[in-house]
């Protein structure tokens, strides 16, 4: 990087990011990787901040990597969730943040059910919102997480071939893919079942594969979606062991592949659903790395908003405060 | 009785009797006394000089929310109704939706009762056409008119049993009562928040297709066509509910539209940034529904403009898109955002407009206003139509703020409204 590259207040989307904000974030991730490989896992970058973790949702994941990437920085960390909290008792998002800004914090990581409500915190409060998933809407670091995969396989991500397959309708994943590897050159794809692909898709620059099989014959990589079991209830498809036979990704299916297909899952994984065990754990499977890019992700987030500076982060790493 | 007033010199704009030219207006003992040039006022008259304004029949809004009884932190029937007068509207129908629920006589009368306290202008209830609008049970229908209902609506959710929904019709039809229909397929629009299309997919809200209106709408029409009772559709939003309201038409089937302000001037595209003041139902739609409503409005097939005027209270809007209710205030912006969008540019004359405000709607639920004929009601608005100015929400006579105009440049401005003969707005200190 020769030029500093500036970040906003929050990260709440992909969508809104410039080619050399997400490079950054990707770039920054890379010497931070090599933190959690240490035997003492800590560096001073954050301390003294304050990080509020609000998670509205159950999420064991996504919250533990913000925690570890958190207290690998050295910041000071409180998480609340959406049982046994003021939520529960039917406090608004709203009063809930402006309680927590009068507690003087520096950052809050948001998980919440309904689309925007990261963008709705972070309007209203001065504090650095990061999005840890927001309904149907956007998965910010879940999306550059996948990309850093991706591009630690296959060096780069202009040009490479890319279909997520699965519940695209109500995914974040899906989303927070399409804005962040459109913009840095990949070509994207989507495929499912056509009452879970949204109306408009199109529009956001990816094209729409209706048979799991041609999916397959056009990718390089496939990003598996997980697929929910109220989405039967809801009736959206008839039943999971139709969906795994006309959806699912097997052996078999990728034994017919024209080439070898990088497989990743954003987890938790129903096995024998969308995924095959074989597949999951199979040779061509990148899905704890994406575990463990996750928290380098999420550390690159947290230092670049909290002000840290691109050219910085490999001294950063070191121990010298930034 | 208030005094006599004299309004001089106006352009008196009056489509009822094909009137557009530059008279006085003599309005007494609550009536249009006299109507011509050079009138003289009896003694004791007001005599006010509105050259270089328009003078027209108050405007007519056959779908406002007053939220009493109920919810009166979001607005009350006095304080809706000043908010009405503000916006030059005379005669505006209160829909039921209101907590409990105008379903029976005893509540019409209240309604009523409430309106002329307030004296702003003439509030005329909805009754429900189902009780509790649970869609189950008919309303006592002829009790309801009995006490002052002009049409019948379960407002806010469409009668779903089509079997109910022909007996309350035809039922209706023997009090010459019309039924205003919230037309919508809540299968189809699934819980959704927004149009759906390109936006709602990039914001991840659930959509609702524009399908659903036309469904309901198609659905609608056939069983009034069964009934020959007398349909009106509330808001109007598509293109393809547009052609079914046509084609019904066409039939001679007794069928008129609505289209609000909102639907007129705005895209989906107003809810990017998950804007809550952007939120209602039916909801703003695509770049080709907002021209075919236009279009639709300026060829008659959409006979009428209301403002489905849903007052909220900003604690209650100041949420996760999800969670927000549906609805925006439109009875103070109603003339500034309809002549911006159509007079300016062209696609209406004033005429036009102020047909499609008030005379068109008066007669669809048979209301004594629309017309500045001698002897008819003295309801009566005069505007600046050339004054621009910016929506300020926190100046709305509304209790409630949820627009979606907020900070825009409106064009034309109310400077008088009068309700039988008195002045129930005075803007000329606006000026």
């Amino acid at each position: 990087m020769t030029t500093t590259v500036e970040f906003g207040k929050d990260l709440t989307g992909l969508e809104g990011l410039s080619v050399d904000q997400i490079s950054t974030i990707l770039d920054v991730a890379e010497p931070f990787k090599e933190i959690s490989e240490r035997p003492i896992k800590k560096v001073p970058v954050l301390r003294g901040k304050t990080i509020v973790n609000l998670f509205y949702e159950p999420s064991t994941r996504t919250r533990v990597s913000f925690e570890f990437a958190e207290k690998r920085l050295s910041a000071d960390t409180v998480n609340i969730s959406g049982t046994g909290s003021s939520i529960v008792k039917g406090e608004s998002l709203v009063d809930t943040a402006r309680n927590l800004e009068a507690m003087r914090i520096d950052m809050v990581v948001i998980r919440h059910g309904s689309s925007g409500a990261a963008q709705f915190l972070a309007d209203r409060i001065p504090s650095n919102v990061i999005n840890a998933g927001d309904g149907q809407h956007e998965h910010p670091t879940q999306g550059l997480l996948d990309m850093l995969t991706i591009r630690d396989h296959m060096g780069t991500l202009d040009g490479r071939r890319v279909c997520i397959v699965g519940d695209i309708l109500h995914s974040r994943v899906a989303r927070s893919n399409i804005y962040g590897l459109t913009r840095l050159g990949a070509e994207v794809a989507v495929c499912g079942p056509p009452t879970l692909i949204p109306h408009g898709i199109e529009e956001l620059g990816v094209q729409v594969f209706k048979r799991v099989e041609e999916a397959i014959e056009w990718a390089e990589v496939l990003n598996v979606l997980r697929l929910q079991l109220e989405r039967m209830k809801a009736g959206y498809i008839p039943s999971l062991r139709e969906y795994n036979r006309f959806f699912g990704v097997s052996v078999a299916r990728l034994e017919q592949a024209p080439r070898d297909i990088l497989i990743l899952h954003p987890g938790p994984m129903n096995r024998g659903v969308e995924i095959d065990s074989h597949v999951a754990d199979g040779p061509h499977s990148v899905i704890l790395r994406q575990v463990t890019n996750g928290v380098a992700i999420r550390m690159a987030v947290l230092y670049l908003l909290a002000g840290g500076s691109p050219e910085r982060a490999e001294a950063a790493k070191k121990g010298t405060r930034s | 009785m208030s005094r006599p007033v004299l309004l001089r010199g106006g352009r008196v704009i009056d489509p009822s009797q094909k009137l557009d030219e530059a008279l006085d207006l003599l309005l007494a003992d609550g009536r249009v006394a006299a109507i011509g040039k050079g009138l003289q006022g009896p003694e004791g008259c007001e005599d006010v000089d509105v050259s270089g304004l328009v003078v027209a029949p108050g405007f007519v809004d056959l779908h406002v929310h007053l939220r009493e009884p109920g919810d009166e932190h979001k607005e009350t029937i006095a304080s809706g109704a000043r908010a009405a007068a503000a916006g030059g509207f005379t005669s505006v129908c209160a829909m039921p939706n209101t907590r409990p629920t105008i379903d029976d006589p005893a509540a019409v009368g209240f309604v009523r009762a409430e309106g002329e306290r307030a004296g702003f202008a003439h509030v005329y209830p909805v009754g429900a056409v189902s009780v509790g609008l649970k869609g189950e049970e008919m309303t006592e229908i002829g009790e309801l008119v009995a006490a002052g209902a002009v049409a019948i609506s379960d407002d806010g959710r469409p009668v779903w049993d089509s079997g109910l929904l022909s007996r309350a019709m035809e039922y209706a039809s023997a009090f010459d009562t019309p039924y205003f229909s919230h037309s919508e397929d809540l299968g189809l629009s699934a819980n959704g928040v927004m149009n759906e299309g390109a936006v709602s997919t990039s914001l991840g809200l659930r959509g609702i297709p524009s399908a659903a209106e036309d469904a309901g709408v198609a659905r609608d029409c056939i069983v009034a066509e069964l009934t020959g009772g007398q349909l009106h559709i509330l808001h109007v939003s598509t293109r393809g509910a547009v052609e079914i309201v046509r084609a019904a038409k066409a039939r001679g089937v007794h069928v008129t539209a609505e289209v609000t302000p909102h639907h007129l001037a705005l895209t989906d595209e107003a809810v990017r940034g998950y804007r809550t003041e952007a939120k209602m139902n039916p909801p703003l739609r695509s770049a080709a529904d907002v021209a075919a409503v236009r279009d639709a409005l300026v060829e008659g097939v959409i006979d009428c403009i209301a403002t489905d005027h849903a007052p909220h209270h900003y604690e209650d809007k100041d949420r996760e898109f999800d969670y927000a209710p549906f609805g925006v205030v439109g009875l103070e912006t109603a003339l500034g955002v309809c002549l911006r969008e159509l007079v300016i540019g062209g696609r209406l004359d004033l005429p036009g407009l102020i047909d499609r405000l008030s005379c068109r709607p008066a007669k669809i639920a048979n209301l004594p206003a629309g017309t500045l004929a001698e002897g008819s009601l003295a309801d009566v608005v005069v505007f600046d139509p050339e004054r621009r100015w910016t929506c300020k929400p926190e100046g709305f006579y509304s209790l409630s703020r949820n627009t979606p105009f907020a900070g825009q440049e409106l064009v034309g401005r109310v400077v008088m409204t009068l309700v039988s003969g008195r002045t129930v707005h005075d803007g000329r200190g606006d000026r």
